[in-house]
Protein backbone atom coordinates (compact mmCIF):
# COMPACT_ATOMS: atom_id res chain seq x y z
CA UNK A 1 0.00 0.00 0.00
CA UNK A 2 2.41 2.40 0.73
CA UNK A 3 4.40 1.80 -1.90
CA UNK A 4 1.57 2.18 -4.31
CA UNK A 5 0.71 5.12 -2.34
CA UNK A 6 4.24 6.77 -3.32
CA UNK A 7 4.14 5.67 -6.64
CA UNK A 8 0.83 7.53 -7.21
CA UNK A 9 2.71 10.75 -5.06
CA UNK A 10 5.38 10.85 -7.79
CA UNK A 11 3.10 10.01 -10.61
CA UNK A 12 1.34 12.84 -9.67
CA UNK A 13 4.85 15.05 -9.81
CA UNK A 14 5.27 14.33 -13.43
CA UNK A 15 2.02 14.25 -14.92
CA UNK A 16 2.22 16.52 -17.78
CA UNK A 17 -0.55 18.97 -17.56
CA UNK A 18 -3.43 17.88 -19.84
CA UNK A 19 -4.65 19.76 -23.07
CA UNK A 20 -7.99 19.98 -22.73
CA UNK A 21 -8.90 22.77 -24.60
CA UNK A 22 -11.89 21.04 -26.45
CA UNK A 23 -15.15 22.56 -26.93
CA UNK A 24 -17.28 19.60 -26.56
CA UNK A 25 -19.57 18.87 -23.39
CA UNK A 26 -18.69 15.96 -21.54
CA UNK A 27 -19.89 12.39 -22.81
CA UNK A 28 -23.84 11.79 -21.51
CA UNK A 29 -22.57 9.48 -18.61
CA UNK A 30 -19.37 11.46 -17.39
CA UNK A 31 -21.38 13.05 -14.77
CA UNK A 32 -24.60 11.55 -14.90
CA UNK A 33 -25.42 8.22 -12.68
CA UNK A 34 -26.95 5.18 -13.95
CA UNK A 35 -30.90 4.88 -13.28
CA UNK A 36 -30.53 1.34 -11.57
CA UNK A 37 -28.97 1.77 -8.29
CA UNK A 38 -27.10 -1.35 -8.29
CA UNK A 39 -25.71 -1.13 -11.45
CA UNK A 40 -24.45 2.66 -10.72
CA UNK A 41 -23.06 0.88 -7.38
CA UNK A 42 -21.11 -1.36 -9.52
CA UNK A 43 -19.87 0.73 -12.23
CA UNK A 44 -19.10 3.58 -9.08
CA UNK A 45 -16.93 0.36 -7.59
CA UNK A 46 -15.06 -0.48 -11.04
CA UNK A 47 -14.44 3.38 -11.75
CA UNK A 48 -12.54 3.47 -8.59
CA UNK A 49 -10.10 1.15 -9.11
CA UNK A 50 -9.65 2.04 -12.93
CA UNK A 51 -6.60 4.63 -13.52
CA UNK A 52 -7.03 8.14 -15.53
CA UNK A 53 -4.58 7.47 -18.65
CA UNK A 54 -3.52 11.45 -18.65
CA UNK A 55 -3.78 12.29 -14.80
CA UNK A 56 -2.02 9.10 -14.06
CA UNK A 57 -2.44 9.48 -10.08
CA UNK A 58 -6.14 9.73 -9.91
CA UNK A 59 -8.90 7.18 -10.55
CA UNK A 60 -11.32 7.54 -13.51
CA UNK A 61 -14.05 8.30 -10.48
CA UNK A 62 -12.14 11.33 -9.28
CA UNK A 63 -10.31 12.92 -12.27
CA UNK A 64 -11.81 16.01 -14.37
CA UNK A 65 -10.02 14.80 -17.86
CA UNK A 66 -12.20 14.63 -20.66
CA UNK A 67 -10.48 11.20 -20.92
CA UNK A 68 -11.59 10.25 -17.98
CA UNK A 69 -15.10 11.37 -18.53
CA UNK A 70 -15.32 9.39 -21.85
CA UNK A 71 -13.59 6.12 -20.07
CA UNK A 72 -16.32 6.78 -17.23
CA UNK A 73 -18.86 7.39 -20.02
CA UNK A 74 -17.60 3.94 -21.26
CA UNK A 75 -18.00 1.74 -18.33
CA UNK A 76 -21.53 2.86 -17.66
CA UNK A 77 -22.49 2.31 -20.96
CA UNK A 78 -21.65 -1.18 -21.08
CA UNK A 79 -22.51 -1.97 -17.25
CA UNK A 80 -25.91 -0.72 -18.24
CA UNK A 81 -25.78 -3.16 -21.67
CA UNK A 82 -25.48 -5.80 -18.94
CA UNK A 83 -21.87 -6.63 -19.15
CA UNK A 84 -19.72 -7.29 -15.69
CA UNK A 85 -16.91 -5.31 -14.04
CA UNK A 86 -14.28 -8.19 -14.71
CA UNK A 87 -15.33 -8.33 -18.25
CA UNK A 88 -14.46 -4.56 -18.49
CA UNK A 89 -11.67 -4.28 -16.47
CA UNK A 90 -9.95 -7.23 -18.82
CA UNK A 91 -11.15 -5.03 -22.29
CA UNK A 92 -9.35 -2.64 -20.66
CA UNK A 93 -6.22 -4.45 -19.80
CA UNK A 94 -6.11 -5.75 -23.59
CA UNK A 95 -5.94 -2.08 -24.33
CA UNK A 96 -3.94 -0.69 -22.08
CA UNK A 97 -1.81 -3.21 -19.90
CA UNK A 98 -2.24 -3.57 -16.20
CA UNK A 99 -1.37 -0.21 -15.83
CA UNK A 100 -4.91 0.75 -16.20
CA UNK A 101 -6.09 -0.92 -13.17
CA UNK A 102 -5.79 -0.90 -9.52
CA UNK A 103 -6.04 -3.93 -8.44
CA UNK A 104 -2.91 -5.70 -10.01
CA UNK A 105 -2.49 -9.10 -11.03
CA UNK A 106 0.03 -11.75 -8.89
CA UNK A 107 2.51 -11.92 -11.40
CA UNK A 108 6.39 -11.65 -12.19
CA UNK A 109 6.12 -8.10 -11.44
CA UNK A 110 3.83 -7.73 -9.05
CA UNK A 111 5.03 -10.80 -6.68
CA UNK A 112 7.04 -8.09 -4.80
CA UNK A 113 4.50 -6.02 -3.81
CA UNK A 114 2.23 -9.04 -2.75
CA UNK A 115 5.04 -10.63 -0.88
CA UNK A 116 6.74 -7.77 0.69
CA UNK A 117 4.27 -7.55 3.85
CA UNK A 118 4.59 -11.53 4.56
CA UNK A 119 8.33 -11.10 4.03
CA UNK A 120 8.40 -8.15 6.71
CA UNK A 121 6.44 -10.10 9.12
CA UNK A 122 8.76 -13.21 8.98
CA UNK A 123 11.65 -10.37 9.74
CA UNK A 124 9.48 -8.66 12.34
CA UNK A 125 8.66 -12.19 14.32
CA UNK A 126 12.49 -13.18 13.53
CA UNK A 127 13.55 -10.25 15.55
CA UNK A 128 11.15 -10.48 18.05
CA UNK A 129 11.85 -13.71 19.19
CA UNK A 130 15.20 -13.05 18.92
CA UNK A 131 15.63 -10.42 21.06
CA UNK A 132 12.91 -12.20 23.51
CA UNK A 133 15.10 -15.35 23.52
CA UNK A 134 17.93 -13.07 24.27
CA UNK A 135 16.23 -11.02 26.87
CA UNK A 136 15.42 -13.84 28.85
CA UNK A 137 19.51 -15.49 28.51
CA UNK A 138 20.90 -11.97 29.82
CA UNK A 139 18.36 -12.11 32.86
CA UNK A 140 19.70 -15.63 33.62
CA UNK B 1 31.08 -7.53 18.14
CA UNK B 2 28.23 -8.69 16.34
CA UNK B 3 25.16 -6.58 17.82
CA UNK B 4 27.32 -3.27 17.16
CA UNK B 5 26.62 -4.26 13.21
CA UNK B 6 23.47 -4.92 13.28
CA UNK B 7 22.86 -1.39 15.47
CA UNK B 8 23.92 -0.36 11.90
CA UNK B 9 21.05 -2.09 9.45
CA UNK B 10 18.36 0.48 9.83
CA UNK B 11 20.81 3.19 8.54
CA UNK B 12 21.90 1.37 5.50
CA UNK B 13 18.35 0.38 4.63
CA UNK B 14 17.43 3.74 4.78
CA UNK B 15 20.17 4.84 3.12
CA UNK B 16 19.26 2.11 0.07
CA UNK B 17 15.75 3.50 0.36
CA UNK B 18 16.62 7.35 -0.13
CA UNK B 19 18.97 6.36 -2.74
CA UNK B 20 15.77 5.13 -4.46
CA UNK B 21 14.02 7.34 -4.05
CA UNK B 22 16.56 10.34 -5.08
CA UNK B 23 17.25 7.98 -8.29
CA UNK B 24 13.64 8.03 -9.36
CA UNK B 25 12.77 11.57 -8.44
CA UNK B 26 16.18 12.48 -10.46
CA UNK B 27 15.25 10.17 -13.76
CA UNK B 28 11.00 10.03 -13.68
CA UNK B 29 9.94 7.07 -15.08
CA UNK B 30 8.90 6.94 -18.53
CA UNK B 31 4.73 8.03 -18.29
CA UNK B 32 3.36 7.32 -21.87
CA UNK B 33 1.33 4.20 -22.23
CA UNK B 34 1.70 2.36 -24.65
CA UNK B 35 -1.30 0.62 -26.63
CA UNK B 36 -1.35 -3.11 -26.02
CA UNK B 37 -3.65 -3.35 -28.89
CA UNK B 38 -0.77 -4.24 -31.60
CA UNK B 39 -0.68 -7.34 -33.92
CA UNK B 40 -4.68 -7.40 -33.29
CA UNK B 41 -7.38 -5.99 -36.10
CA UNK B 42 -8.54 -3.08 -35.77
CA UNK B 43 -12.14 -2.74 -33.63
CA UNK B 44 -15.20 -2.52 -34.95
CA UNK B 45 -16.12 1.11 -35.30
CA UNK B 46 -18.13 3.33 -37.92
CA UNK B 47 -18.00 7.29 -37.54
CA UNK B 48 -19.83 9.64 -39.13
CA UNK B 49 -18.14 12.48 -41.00
CA UNK B 50 -15.45 14.65 -38.86
CA UNK B 51 -16.56 17.70 -41.42
CA UNK B 52 -18.11 18.75 -44.25
CA UNK B 53 -16.62 17.41 -47.73
CA UNK B 54 -14.63 14.55 -46.27
CA UNK B 55 -16.03 10.92 -45.60
CA UNK B 56 -16.38 9.37 -42.55
CA UNK B 57 -14.15 6.21 -41.32
CA UNK B 58 -15.10 2.68 -40.31
CA UNK B 59 -12.83 -0.02 -39.73
CA UNK B 60 -13.95 -2.14 -42.98
CA UNK B 61 -12.37 0.93 -44.68
CA UNK B 62 -8.89 -0.02 -43.11
CA UNK B 63 -8.93 -3.84 -44.64
CA UNK B 64 -8.61 -3.35 -48.72
CA UNK B 65 -4.84 -4.56 -49.47
CA UNK B 66 -3.19 -1.11 -48.71
CA UNK B 67 -1.72 -0.71 -45.34
CA UNK B 68 -1.52 2.57 -44.13
CA UNK B 69 -1.62 5.26 -41.30
CA UNK B 70 -4.54 6.30 -39.17
CA UNK B 71 -3.83 9.16 -37.08
CA UNK B 72 -5.57 10.44 -34.06
CA UNK B 73 -5.40 13.83 -33.69
CA UNK B 74 -7.55 16.46 -32.91
CA UNK B 75 -8.20 20.56 -33.89
CA UNK B 76 -7.76 21.89 -30.28
CA UNK B 77 -4.53 19.44 -29.92
CA UNK B 78 -1.50 22.24 -30.38
CA UNK B 79 1.26 19.50 -31.45
CA UNK B 80 -0.99 18.30 -34.05
CA UNK B 81 -0.03 21.54 -35.97
CA UNK B 82 3.23 20.78 -35.69
CA UNK B 83 2.58 17.37 -37.40
CA UNK B 84 1.10 18.48 -40.29
CA UNK B 85 4.13 19.03 -42.48
CA UNK B 86 4.84 15.46 -41.37
CA UNK B 87 1.72 13.83 -42.55
CA UNK B 88 1.84 16.39 -45.94
CA UNK B 89 4.83 14.78 -46.91
CA UNK B 90 3.74 11.04 -46.17
CA UNK B 91 0.80 12.23 -48.08
CA UNK B 92 3.11 13.65 -50.78
CA UNK B 93 4.77 10.17 -50.96
CA UNK B 94 1.83 8.31 -51.85
CA UNK B 95 1.36 6.98 -48.21
CA UNK B 96 -2.89 6.97 -47.34
CA UNK B 97 -3.79 8.14 -44.40
CA UNK B 98 -6.91 8.11 -42.73
CA UNK B 99 -7.98 10.29 -39.87
CA UNK B 100 -10.19 9.77 -36.45
CA UNK B 101 -10.90 13.32 -34.92
CA UNK B 102 -11.57 13.18 -31.00
CA UNK B 103 -14.02 15.33 -29.20
CA UNK B 104 -14.09 17.51 -32.11
CA UNK B 105 -16.70 19.62 -33.71
CA UNK B 106 -17.45 20.13 -37.38
CA UNK B 107 -15.98 23.80 -38.09
CA UNK B 108 -13.08 23.58 -36.21
CA UNK B 109 -12.44 20.33 -38.05
CA UNK B 110 -12.46 22.08 -41.04
CA UNK B 111 -10.47 25.40 -39.88
CA UNK B 112 -7.73 23.01 -38.75
CA UNK B 113 -7.67 21.40 -42.11
CA UNK B 114 -7.72 24.77 -43.92
CA UNK B 115 -4.82 25.78 -41.80
CA UNK B 116 -2.83 22.81 -41.65
CA UNK B 117 -3.99 21.02 -45.20
CA UNK B 118 -5.61 18.16 -45.57
CA UNK B 119 -3.62 14.56 -46.22
CA UNK B 120 -6.60 12.66 -45.11
CA UNK B 121 -8.40 10.41 -47.41
CA UNK B 122 -11.18 9.88 -44.22
CA UNK B 123 -11.35 11.72 -40.82
CA UNK B 124 -14.71 9.66 -38.50
CA UNK B 125 -15.40 11.63 -35.91
CA UNK B 126 -14.97 10.77 -32.22
CA UNK B 127 -16.92 12.61 -30.10
CA UNK B 128 -16.55 10.14 -27.27
CA UNK B 129 -13.46 9.16 -27.71
CA UNK B 130 -15.07 5.63 -27.29
CA UNK B 131 -12.50 4.49 -30.73
CA UNK B 132 -9.88 5.98 -29.07
CA UNK B 133 -10.39 3.32 -26.26
CA UNK B 134 -10.85 0.66 -28.35
CA UNK B 135 -7.91 1.45 -30.18
CA UNK B 136 -5.67 1.75 -26.30
CA UNK B 137 -4.70 4.87 -27.47
CA UNK B 138 -4.30 7.34 -24.70
CA UNK B 139 -3.53 11.28 -26.49
CA UNK B 140 -3.52 13.06 -29.10
CA UNK B 141 -1.63 13.13 -31.60
CA UNK B 142 -1.11 9.48 -31.91
CA UNK B 143 -0.66 7.58 -34.91
CA UNK B 144 -1.36 3.67 -35.96
CA UNK B 145 0.44 1.71 -39.23
CA UNK B 146 -1.98 -1.09 -39.98
CA UNK B 147 -2.01 -3.75 -42.69
CA UNK B 148 -3.69 -4.50 -46.10
CA UNK B 149 -5.52 -6.91 -43.90
CA UNK B 150 -6.47 -4.13 -41.31
CA UNK B 151 -4.41 -5.31 -38.21
CA UNK B 152 -2.51 -2.41 -36.38
CA UNK B 153 1.39 -3.14 -36.36
CA UNK B 154 2.51 -0.35 -34.79
CA UNK B 155 1.77 2.55 -33.01
CA UNK B 156 4.11 6.65 -32.69
CA UNK B 157 2.68 7.90 -29.31
CA UNK B 158 3.60 11.92 -29.84
CA UNK B 159 4.27 13.83 -32.74
CA UNK B 160 5.92 12.42 -36.14
CA UNK B 161 9.02 13.80 -36.83
CA UNK B 162 10.42 14.77 -39.85
CA UNK B 163 13.53 11.90 -39.52
CA UNK B 164 10.30 9.21 -38.78
CA UNK B 165 8.83 9.63 -42.23
CA UNK B 166 11.16 7.49 -44.40
CA UNK B 167 11.09 4.92 -41.81
CA UNK B 168 7.19 4.83 -42.16
CA UNK B 169 7.26 4.94 -45.43
CA UNK B 170 9.87 2.03 -45.68
CA UNK B 171 7.94 0.16 -43.26
CA UNK B 172 4.53 0.17 -45.12
CA UNK B 173 6.17 -0.31 -48.74
CA UNK B 174 7.19 -3.67 -46.90
CA UNK B 175 3.76 -4.27 -45.48
CA UNK B 176 2.70 -4.78 -49.08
Amino acid sequence: MRGRLFLAAILALFAAPLAAQDRLPPAPYAYQQLADPAKEAKAKALMETLRCLVCQGQSIADSDAPLAGDMRHEVRTKIAAGESPDAIRKWLVARYGNWVSYDPPFDGATALLWLAPLLFLAVGLWLAFGRLRGGGGEES
Amino acid sequence: MRSRWVLFAPLAIMALLFGAFIYRLSVPPRTLIESQWIDKPMPLFDLPPATEGVAGLKSSDLADGKPRLVNVFASWCIPCRAEAPQLEALHAAGVPIDGIAIRDRPDDVAAFLRENGNPFDRIGSDVQSSVQIALGSSGVPETFLVDGKGIIREQIQGVILQDDVPRIIAKLEAMK
